[in-house]
């Protein structure tokens, strides 16, 4: 700023914390009911703010918002394997193809209804992807990325190269939701029940040692716990939650194809994670409501959003790899003045 | 007889695809998930080069190469150079470079850029004939292939054992601290491991693609073909990523002579998943990279 | 009470490549004994920890504990029957505070199966541990994110960590490296207090004077090899110890 260096006096930026925490992370000594509300604002906002957009949309909007609840929910449990369990998941589009593909028979072949399709598909689906998963759960890094990454793309020419579950035509014509209602709030009471369960579940004594395995999981093991059992249980819950967008989709679309093993489905959660902030969980649902619309509104040109939001990801992954999320939350608890020095 | 030729010219393909990651990831540790595009870009550009600039086809060759060489400085200097030692970030972001590739030449209408799309964009052979061998008709594309394969693999051994470059690079790769010690500038390793394995991966596919056409799908497939080799073959080493092609190669070539060609994929993934089972650390993985990997 | 060998190693050999990292090692513990294992850098005493905690498997050889074999079970079973590791470099959960790295053991089906289902109040115990190792409570030390405390700290919650576990026996790799003094000298009343309360512990140590005033008996390792094992004073006499210490050099002056 150059006026500051005309004035010749010095003055720098401090930052005070609020004074409600208490030492660790996420306790708070309250004293008064503005201190209660300034905690519970941006959550009410946020849950609030979902309910209420879908008056606010008109039909296409609404289908958007519908399509942005899935891949918040990929998102998250992207954010949830990577940041608290350390397993880079690259292949988040098997956990929806698996839950899509599972929903889609049972009612194609079996005419069940959708209200009995989704959770068998959901639980089913999960079990799929974990046992698909558990060869390489015992990998490591780079080493579970890649080979995550392999599985959705090796499916797909596994399904038309055997021509089964309808081939490239994909399975059509299943049962859809009774009105657009159902659509919105089914998607995104889920997305709201899960995020708050995940956070819940990351300070519960599962998710600390979790955190600890991806901290350092020689310790874990010479604690006596089996961390292989652990990571199957992480991986078996964030495949409940990828499963069950896959199940809805199928539903949502009335059909199910091999477009839902694309890299859609894996690329835009992690650009949503990283920009919401790897770690907070609610920046990766913020960050798929941002982009989801964003490239929706770009679907006329094409491949164009796809190098958008490849675009805004290595933006923020080199530039602001803290994310959204991390930096509003920090602006939100901290007074900020300029001070003479 | 067909079996032979025919897997020995799949696996130089696995090969020649998987080298170049190989070589970045055993030098700096950098998964290059941008190998695949680059392998893509570099068809297209030469095809680009021949067709719509009308540049001599050798000439367009070398240039494509230098420009993929090029490109893979410019990822490591204004992207990767940054998120070293963050794994996760480091395939993110690579990964999004590839895609912003891949995708990027299929865009449309922008700038009257057509995008290439469709199977109209093939490549000439070298030397267009074929050949009888042992009774097995092959053309000529292939066993230049084969030679060009040889060719690489020998050329990088000479190079990271009686070049100065080279063997600085093998030292950052043995022990990177040791290696900086010693005046290595383990930035300038990085940066040379990349457009090397950048302009490999170029070359595998001016040697490769002439056999069919290029498309942007093949990109995706490349960069499995050349993970999964890296897999079965233990990341960063050489013999086994050369070993990994062979067994990989053969596989496929039989499984297609016994069932079709539909089960390749099948077989690839039996093949992972099988190492992951049983040799963690890959054919030739050694104890210090299983205790990395598990 | 009766004298039982708790944990026994029988001609141990490990390779690594080329390198013959352990060969043919022997020893012998007994409940409540306190045992050092020294030797120079490369002797293999790490290996050592790591092959009887079964995060290395040995080539052949065999580890008993309370008379069954060991040998060959994944660390965390092993730990699970109590016997336990500190890590040289050293491995606290750094995103956790302190008291919450305890957690983890606290979770073990160890400590679920020795509670009864009934584990109360998990983070007031870990507290506990840590204020009985020395983590000052009034100054809220065992609140403090792990990655934010001093090294001295950390050693401790390494042995905490291991405390937690309620072990038989355990193996402090290298716990004195890199302590000051007056570290060092408070770290030492906690060793004694655990052999006091019938924990049976290995020490692997480069600083032996402090080492020699807890332990009555040593091992020297010198390239994988047992050199000698007995009372300090005796084995420090010995000149193949000190040749192993001093090196070869020695020869060279003297020649």
């Amino acid at each position: 700023m150059p006026n500051e260096q005309l004035t010749s006096r010095e003055r720098r930026r401090e930052r005070l914390d609020r004074g409600i925490k208490v030492r660790t992370e996420g306790l708070y000594a309250l004293s008064s009911w503005k201190e209660m509300f300034y905690l519970l604002a941006p959550r009410i906002v946020l849950i609030l703010g979902l309910l209420v957009a879908p008056f606010l949309l008109d039909m296409y909007w609404q289908r958007v918002l519908c399509a942005a609840g899935i891949y918040a929910l990929l998102a998250l449990s992207f954010d949830f394997l990577a940041a608290y369990v350390g397993l880079v998941c690259l292949g988040g589009s098997f956990f929806i193809g698996s839950g899509a593909y599972i929903s889609g028979l049972l009612n194609a072949k079996m005419g069940w209804a959708p209200f009995l399709t989704i959770p068998i598909a959901t639980v089913v689906g999960a079990i799929v992807s974990t046992l698909v998963l558990l060869p390489c759960l015992r990998l490591r890094g780079i080493y579970f990325a890649i080979t995550s990454f392999m599985f959705p793309l090796l499916t797909v020419n596994v399904i038309i190269a055997l021509n089964i579950f309808g081939g490239t035509e994909g399975i059509s014509a299943l049962a859809t939701y009774p009105n657009p209602w159902v659509d919105q709030y089914l998607i995104l009471s889920v997305v709201i029940v899960s995020l708050f369960t995940l956070r819940r579940l990351v300070n519960e004594d599962m998710g600390l040692i979790l955190r600890s395995i991806k901290d350092n999981d020689q310790a874990v093991k010479a604690s006596g716990i089996s961390i292989l059992s652990y990571k199957i249980k992480a991986v078996f819950i964030a495949s409940l939650i990828g499963c069950f967008g896959g199940a809805y989709l199928s539903h949502l679309y009335g059909w199910v194809g091999i477009s839902q093993f694309s890299l859609d489905f894996s690329i835009l959660p992690i650009a949503a994670t990283v920009m919401g902030g790897m770690g907070t969980l609610v920046g990766p649902v913020i960050g798929a409501l941002i982009l989801t619309p964003l490239s929706e509104a770009l679907r006329g040109f094409g491949q164009l959003r796809v190098v958008l939001y490849c675009l805004i990801l290595i933006g923020f992954i080199v530039y602001k790899p803290e994310g959204l999320m991390n930096y509003l939350q920090r602006k939100y608890h901290q007074f900020e003045h300029w001070e003479d020095v | 007889m067909d079996i032979l030729i025919y897997g020995t010219v799949n696996s130089v393909i696995f090969a020649l695809v998987a080298v170049g990651f190989t070589l970045v990831y055993g030098v700096s540790r950098l998964p290059n998930f941008a190998h695949g595009a680059l392998y893509v870009l570099v068809g297209f550009l030469t095809w680009s080069l021949v067709n719509d600039f009308k540049v001599f086809y050798p000439l367009a060759i070398l240039i494509s190469l230098g420009i993929s060489a090029l490109l893979g400085a410019l990822i490591y200097r204004l992207i990767l150079i940054r998120l070293r030692g963050l794994p996760t970030s480091e395939i993110i972001a690579s990964f999004a470079v590839g895609l912003i590739i891949l995708e990027g030449l299929r865009l449309q209408g922008i700038g009257g850029f057509k995008g290439f799309i469709g199977p109209f964009y093939v490549l000439p052979a070298f030397i267009d004939s074929k050949l009888r061998i042992a009774g097995v008709l092959i053309d000529a594309q292939r066993l230049i292939l084969i030679g060009g394969g040889l060719c690489v693999v020998a050329a990088l051994w000479l190079f990271t054992h009686y070049t100065k470059t080279g063997l600085s690079l093998r030292a950052i790769a043995q022990d990177e601290q040791a290696a900086m010690m010693l005046g290595i500038d383990s930035d300038r390793a990085a940066v040379i491991s990349l457009s090397i394995g950048s302009a490999l991966a170029g070359l595998a596919a001016v040697i490769i693609l002439p056999l069919g056409n290029v498309t942007a799908e093949a990109g995706y497939r490349v960069l499995i073909n050349a993970l999964a080799v890296c897999i079965i073959g233990g990341l960063g080493s050489w013999a086994g990523a050369v070993l990994a092609s062979f067994v990989l190669g053969f596989a496929m070539i039989i499984s297609t002579a016994l069932f079709g060609s539909v089960w390749e994929s099948v077989v690839l993934v039996g093949a992972i998943i099988l190492i992951l089972i049983f040799r963690p650390s890959g054919l030739l993985g050694k104890q210090k990279e299983l205790e990395e990997r598990v | 009470m009766a004298v039982e060998t708790l944990l026994q190693v029988k001609e141990i050999t490990k390779s690594f490549g080329g390198v013959q990292a352990i060969l043919r090692v022997n020893l012998e513990l007994e409940r409540g004994d306190i045992l050092g294992i020294i030797g120079p850098n490369g002797s293999g005493k790490t290996t050592m920890v790591n092959l009887i905690t079964g995060f290395v498997k040995p080539d052949s050889g065999e580890v008993l504990f309370k008379g069954k074999t060991i040998t060959g079970k994944p660390p965390h079973k092993i730990a699970d029957l109590g016997v336990t590791r500190t890590f040289q470099v050293m491995r606290p959960y750094y995103s956790l505070p302190a008291f919450k790295n305890l957690i983890v053991p606290l979770n073990s089906p160890r400590i679920r199966r020795t509670a009864g289902g009934k584990l109360g109040d998990k983070d007031g115990v870990a507290i506990d541990i840590l204020e009985e190792i020395g983590f000052e409570r009034d100054a809220y030390v065992p609140y403090k994110i792990a990655s934010s405390l001093p090294l001295g700290y950390l050693k401790r919650l390494e042995l905490a960590r291991c405390l937690a576990l309620k072990p038989e026996v355990i193996i402090c790799d290298e716990i004195f490296s890199g302590l000051s003094m007056s570290e060092i000298s408070t770290m030492i009343p906690v060793i004694e207090r655990l052999q006091m309360d019938g924990i049976t512990i290995i020490m692997i140590e480069h600083r032996l004077r402090e080492l020699f005033r807890l332990v009555n008996r040593i091992i020297v390792l010198n390239f994988g090899q047992k050199l000698a094992e007995g009372k300090p004073e005796e084995v420090m006499a010995k000149p193949e110890v000190k040749e192993a210490y001093l090196g070869t050099g020695a020869g060279y002056v003297g020649s």
